[in-house]
C-alpha cells in the first residue's frame, strides 16, 4: 500500500511545510515516508513543490509520474499537474487562487477557498494547513489527530503560539469537505 | 534512539559529527550546500573546527594537511567541485593517510545544472586523482543509509589509511526520510603511529606523496595495492531484492537502485521473475557476485544516471554470458518507475543476443523516444 500526493503552490505558501507535516505524521505512526522538494533555482513568488510517499514497505522511488493526489495552492500548480493525477485519484483545489473549472471529470476533485478560510480563522498563513485539512478529509491516508500531533512535536519554536490556529485550520479544512459532501447528497 | 525525520545533507553531516569528526573544510555548492550549513552551525557549538576555504582546492588541502595530524577531518562538494579537488585526492592516497568525502552529484558536464546526476562515477570509481590508487566508494541509496555509510566511511579511511568517498547525487542530499542517528561520540584523536604531530622525545616522522626514487615510488604503489586486494577481500557490500528466484537480474546504484526497486516490484506484481541488485560498494565494485549471477539469470538491465558507466564494470562481470541491457537517463534527468517497467519487460518478453551493444540500442531507442 503506497499513497503519493504532489503538493505544489506558490513559494511563501507553505507548500514544503504542509509536506513536511504529512511527513512527520507519517513517520509517528510507524509508516515509511519520502518527502522530496523540486530544488531548482527557484525565487519567492515562484513555484514550488513537493512530492511526499506514505507506504507500508521500503520506498523505492521518491518520484511518481502519476501522484494518487494532487494539492493545488494556485493555477500554474494546477495547470501543471492536472493531467498527472492518476485516475480515480484526489484533486484539493484552491479556488481563493485558482478560478478556472477542473477539467478532469475522474477524479474526486474539492473545490475549496482556502485562502478565505484561513483569513476568516484571522491568518492567511494557515492556507496550506486548510488545504491539509481538506485533503484528508477527502483521502484518509492519517487521522487528523495524528497531523495535530505532528504540528505539535515539529512546529518550530518560534511558531508555537500559532498551534490552536493551525489546529483550527485544519479542522475546518476537513469540515468544508464533510459539509461538501452532505450537501452533494442532499 | 527514535527516529527522526531528516535530509539527506544534514544527516550526513550529524552522522560525521556524531562519528567524532574534528575539523570541516568546505566550499558551497548545491546540491551539498545543506551539509556546509549543518557544519557551519554544529562544529562551533561543539567547539569543533568548522572552515569554509576560499576554494575547492584550498579546502582539500586543509583536510590533507589536517589529517597527516592525525585528526578524524573530511570535506564535501557537488561534482564541478570535486573535479577542483582531484589533485589533492590523490596526494592524500599517495601520502596513504585516512581521508572521507562526500560527493552528491549534479547534472554535468561542465557546470551542468543543480538536478540529481550520476555522471560522476567514471571520475570517482575509475580516478580519483591521477597515478595509480583507489578510493572506496559507498553509494546509499536512502538517508538512513548516508548515515550508517558515513560511520561505517570513517572506520574504513581509519583501518586501510585510504581515500573513501560517500557517493550521493542531489535526490537523496536533499530527500527526507525517517532515520535514526548514532549516539554522540567525542573527537576522535587517535594516537596514529604515523601522524606528524610535534616530534618531542620521539623520532621524526615525515608524511609526504614525493619518492623521487621511481623505485621507491613503486614500493609504495604495491603497498597500496596490496591494500586494495585486502579491501577487496573484506569490504564488499551490495543489496539483493526478490532474488532467490529471479531469472532477470536489474542493477543499479544510489538512486537509480531505489527507482529500479519500483519498477522490478511492479514487474513482480506482472508475474516477471526479476530481481535487484544494488550495490553499496561501488568500489570494491560486486564483480563476483554479478558473474555468479549470470549462472542463475538469462538476462540483465543495468540502470543508471549517466551514459553507461557503470555499466562497463558490469559486462567486464558479465564477459558476454548473457545478455545485457542498459536504460540511463543523464543531464539531471531522474528516471522514473515506469520507464524502467517498460525496460524490464523488453528484457523479458524480446531478449537480445549477448552480443549486442547495450549502449548503441539505448540510444536508438531514446531515439525514437524524442522524435
Amino acid at each position: 500500500m503506497q499513497t503519493e500526493i504532489v503538493i505544489a503552490g506558490f513559494g511563501g505558501q507553505g507548500v514544503l511545510f504542509a509536506g513536511q507535516v504529512l511527513a512527520y505524521a507519517a513517520m509517528d505512526n510507524g509508516k515509511e515516508v519520502t518527502w522530496i522538494p523540486s530544488y531548482g533555482p527557484e525565487i519567492r513568488g515562484g513555484t514550488a513543490n513537493c512530492t511526499v510517499i506514505i507506504a507500508d514497505e521500503e520506498i523505492g522511488s521518491p518520484m511518481v509520474r502519476h501522484p494518487q493526489a494532487l494539492v493545488a495552492m494556485n493555477l500554474p500548480s494546477l495547470d501543471k499537474y492536472e493531467s498527472a493525477v492518476i485516475e480515480n485519484g484526489t484533486l484539493i483545489v484552491n479556488t481563493s487562487l485558482i478560478e478556472r473549472p477542473v477539467q478532469r471529470d475522474d477524479l474526486h476533485s474539492v473545490l475549496i477557498p482556502a485562502n478565505e478560510i484561513a483569513e476568516s480563522l484571522g491568518d492567511k498563513r494557515m492556507t496550506n494547513i486548510v488545504m491539509v485539512g481538506a485533503l484528508l478529509a477527502q483521502e484518509p491516508i492519517l487521522p487528523i489527530e495524528a497531523i495535530e500531533a505532528a504540528l505539535q512535536d515539529h512546529l518550530p519554536q518560534r511558531h508555537k503560539k500559532l498551534l490552536p490556529l493551525n489546529y483550527q485550520a485544519l479542522r475546518e479544512g476537513a469540515e468544508f469537505v464533510r459539509k461538501e459532501r452532505i450537501g452533494q447528497k442532499t | 534512539m527514535a527516529k527522526e525525520l531528516l535530509k539527506g545533507n544534514e544527516a550526513i553531516a550529524e552522522a560525521a559529527i556524531r562519528s567524532g569528526l574534528e575539523a570541516y573544510f568546505g566550499y558551497p555548492i548545491t546540491p551539498q550546500t545543506e551539509i556546509l550549513e549543518w557544519f557551519s552551525r554544529r562544529m562551533p557549538e561543539l567547539g569543533r573546527t568548522f572552515l569554509q576555504a576560499e576554494s575547492e582546492l584550498a579546502a582539500i588541502n586543509m583536510v590533507y594537511g589536517a589529517a597527516c595530524t592525525g585528526a578524524r577531518v573530511m570535506t564535501s562538494s557537488s561534482s564541478p567541485g570535486i573535479s577542483l579537488m582531484m589533485e589533492g585526492i590523490s596526494y592524500i592516497a599517495g601520502t596513504e593517510i585516512p581521508v572521507v568525502l562526500v560527493d552528491v552529484m549534479r547534472g554535468g558536464p561542465g557546470l551542468g545544472n543543480i538536478a540529481p546526476a550520476q555522471g560522476d562515477y567514471n571520475q570517482i570509481v575509475h580516478g580519483g586523482g591521477h597515478g595509480d590508487f583507489r578510493p572506496i566508494v559507498l553509494a546509499p541509496a536512502s538517508v538512513q543509509e548516508s548515515i550508517d555509510l558515513t560511520i561505517e566511511a570513517f572506520e574504513l579511511a581509519d583501518k586501510y589509511r585510504a581515500v573513501v568517498v560517500v557517493l550521493i547525487d542531489g535526490c537523496i542530499g536533499q530527500m527526507m526520510e525517517p532515520a535514526e542517528l548514532p549516539p554522540m561520540q567525542p573527537i576522535q584523536k587517535r594516537n596514529q603511529e604515523w601522524a606528524v604531530t610535534g616530534a618531542k622525545d620521539r623520532e621524526r616522522r615525515i608524511l609526504s606523496s614525493i619518492y623521487i626514487d621511481p623505485e621507491d615510488e613503486e614500493v609504495i604503489n604495491f603497498r597500496l595495492l596490496e591494500r586494495w586486494n585486502e579491501i577487496e577481500a573484506n569490504e564488499l557490500r551490495y543489496k539483493e531484492y526478490f532474488m532467490e528466484d529471479a531469472e532477470l537480474v536489474v542493477i543499479g546504484f544510489g538512486t537509480a537502485g531505489r527507482v529500479a526497486l519500483s519498477a522490478v516490484r511492479a514487474a513482480r506484481s506482472e508475474g516477471i521473475p526479476v530481481g535487484l541488485l544494488r550495490p553499496i560498494t561501488v568500489s570494491p565494485f560486486p564483480y563476483a557476485r554479478i558473474k555468479k549471477l549470470t549462472e542463475l539469470a538469462c538476462g540483465m538491465l543495468v540502470v543508471e544516471m549517466n551514459s553507461g558507466q557503470m555499466l562497463q564494470d558490469v559486462l567486464a562481470a558479465v564477459g558476454g554470458k548473457i545478455p545485457i541491457e542498459f536504460y540511463g537517463r543523464m543531464g539531471g534527468v531522474v528516471p522514473l518507475p515506469d520507464e524502467i517497467l517498460a525496460e524490464i519487460r523488453r528484457l523479458c518478453y524480446e531478449p537480445v543476443a549477448p552480443s549486442a551493444d547495450p549502449r548503441k540500442s539505448w540510444m536508438k531507442r531514446m531515439d525514437i523516444a524524442k522524435n
